[in-house]
């Protein structure tokens, strides 16, 4: 079935990922049939389970400081720094509408 | 109008470390050095449960009356944002914590401390969630800078269901889970620091109609400005409404110079936060006695019962026993509750002075508190100790010096020079008159010299003795004793 331009563009957005040509798209359009095959489960009654290791023990640490004092290493990352600051843009910087760019889409 | 206030509230936990990770928890310190790998999501890396953090949860849990799930589940909560680096928060979404607790709080009706009504607020639930870093906006550059020394610090999220109806409702909530969290330690509560962040969500509906639209108010920095917030969100939503206005599903900041609140309506529209389970970590399983486990490490295990066993005196708990011990008032038992350390100071005063317990808390709730409001000061500054002022207050019992003469010492003493109050007494020459014929003398010449006074006290006017009284005080500068000198002049007259 056909991804609505909507919802890509939805998609885009949520998660920040380009899927600039049809490649794209369909690798999408195959992801989403690949998961609607668990619809063929009859789960009734079952409890979702959020990862295999879910009965594990979730290991509590005690309460001592033992890592930071690394801003030197933590800033070689970045590319642009002020005194010890990450620098950012202003603020989010919102993708252009779905009309304004140029995506395989538009131009079909 | 019916408005309806429900709040959130983040307070960051009072721990060493982090929620996840081993870097330091510390309020001012250089940019991005308090910073783990973790903190600063590079690759390879895995959040690690501080134990301290969830005893804190539950501590507060527990203090609010809520249900402890013995089984909570993490999440992430995603959104893009400079100083959130992982582009998600690990929060509490499915199962939180603590669930269906409540508050009680108290107000003063029509601003008199002595009405004083307790209402309470339900909480929906606590859950555990990471704090992000720190963003400063140079709007001159146009540019951001991130410091992620906040970013991973341990927070419990507190949702107060929409019980209140007012700004002051919400202040008083406010205050009183921020005297319970510095009681339990579980957080220092500091709004001024951060510590403790509110916001309120704010609505109003006409009696018997459904909830209006809701708005959120973000970005208030005290328990002041959040009553001011809110009622003044509550005004304008209702002027908007009986214009013929909607209101709109948005989030408002408070601007405090301003005392208004303005839309903060963000561009790309409603956030979708995509939850989804926090897949590196298990749940969260907490025992009580019942369910101990008998063969896991004592350190790896959080009880429930032996923190609820462990719990100390809430506030309204100290209220009581205060009021019950020292047949103190309740409202006076909320001012001594209210500034840090004067529970203490006067507890203390009480244990080395003959005066009761009643007498006693004028002083310091008059004298001793409205000094250092002047000079705003905290109880631990104080220049009179609280040995100094039961010395004090010893002679006053004694009778060694009068009432007036005690509050004159006591200005000195604030001076803060180390005289004790009998020195100060001695060089001022405060001590009550003791030479009968002394005071007789100075009443005689008092009655002579107000002959007006004198007729109105003889032909009924009892209430004019008080002033006779009065000049008496002022001819011997405070030294005598108002009762004695009563009885001299009625004697006399």
């Amino acid at each position: 079935e056909q991804v609505p331009a909507a919802v890509l563009e939805h998609l885009e957005r949520l998660a920040l990922v380009d899927f600039r040509d049809a490649e794209g798209v369909q690798r999408l359009r195959e992801a989403v049939r690949f998961a609607e095959r668990l619809h063929e489960v009859d789960t009734e009654g079952v409890e979702p389970m959020d990862s295999v290791l879910e009965d594990r023990c979730l290991y509590l640490r005690e309460d001592d400081v033992t890592e930071g004092n690394c801003t030197k290493e933590l800033l070689k990352n970045a590319r642009e720094k002020i005194e010890e600051y990450f620098v950012a843009p202003p603020g989010n910087i919102p993708l252009p509408k779905l009309e304004e760019r140029e995506t395989f889409e538009q131009q079909s | 109008w019916l408005p309806v206030v429900g709040l959130e509230i983040h307070a960051q936990i009072s721990s060493n470390s982090k929620l996840f990770s081993g870097s330091q928890v510390q309020f001012a310190a250089p940019p991005n050095s308090l910073v783990s790998f973790f903190d600063a999501s590079l690759p390879g890396t895995l959040p690690v449960l501080n134990r301290r953090c969830v005893e804190a949860a539950v501590m507060t849990g527990l203090a609010l009356n809520c249900s402890i799930n013995k089984k909570s589940l993490f999440d992430r909560k995603h959104y893009f944002y400079a100083d959130l680096p992982a582009g998600y928060q690990i929060t509490q979404k499915r199962v939180p914590i603590a669930v269906n607790g409540s508050l009680s709080y108290s107000l003063c009706i029509d601003n008199k401390m002595s009405r004083m009504v307790t209402k309470t607020v339900r909480i929906k639930q606590i859950q555990l969630e990471q704090d992000s870093g720190k963003s400063l906006h140079d709007d001159t550059r146009s540019q951001t800078l991130v410091d992620l020394n906040r970013a991973g610090v341990g927070l419990m999220e507190v949702v107060m269901e929409p019980d209140m109806c007012c700004g002051e409702e919400a202040a008083a909530a406010v205050r009183e889970l921020q005297l319970i969290l510095q009681t339990l330690g579980s957080s220092k509560a500091i709004m001024a620091e951060g510590q403790l962040r509110v916001d309120a969500n704010v609505s109003v509906h006409h009696p018997g109609e459904p909830y209006g639209v809701r708005t959120e108010v973000k970005n208030i920095n005290s328990v002041r400005f959040l009553a001011k917030a809110i009622d003044y969100e509550i005004q304008r939503q209702i002027e908007e409404l009986e214009n013929g206005g909607t209101i709109l599903n948005e989030t408002r900041a408070f601007d405090s110079k301003l005392g208004c609140t303005i839309s903060m309506r963000d561009k790309e529209g409603k956030q979708d936060y995509r939850f989804m389970p926090e897949p590196n970590l298990p749940p969260l399983i907490l025992y009580d006695a019942k369910s101990l486990p008998a063969n896991r490490n004592h350190q790896q295990v959080v009880n429930i019962d032996w923190i609820r066993e462990r719990l100390p005196d809430l506030p309204s708990v100290k209220r009581a026993k205060l009021v019950e011990l020292y047949g103190i008032l309740p409202e006076h038992s909320f001012t001594l509750l209210n500034e840090d350390g004067l529970a203490e100071y006067f507890e203390n005063v009480i244990k080395h002075t003959q005066m009761k317990p009643k007498k006693v808390i004028g002083w310091v709730l008059k004298e001793l508190l409205s000094y250092l409001k002047e000079h705003a000061l905290a109880v631990k500054d104080s220049p009179v100790s609280s040995f100094l002022l039961a010395d004090l207050l010893n002679l006053l019992e004694r009778k060694e010096i009068s009432s007036s003469a005690a509050k004159q010492v006591f200005e000195e003493l604030w001076k803060g020079e180390g005289k004790t109050p009998l020195e100060i007494v001695k060089e001022k020459h405060l001590e009550l008159l003791r030479d009968q014929e002394e005071l007789e003398q100075i009443c005689q010449a008092v009655i002579d010299r107000q002959e007006d006074e004198v007729m109105a006290i003889k032909a009924g006017n009892q209430k004019v003795l008080n002033k006779l009284i009065g000049l008496v005080q002022r001819a011997t500068r405070g030294r005598s004793n108002p009762v004695l000198v009563k009885q001299i002049l009625e004697k006399k007259l």
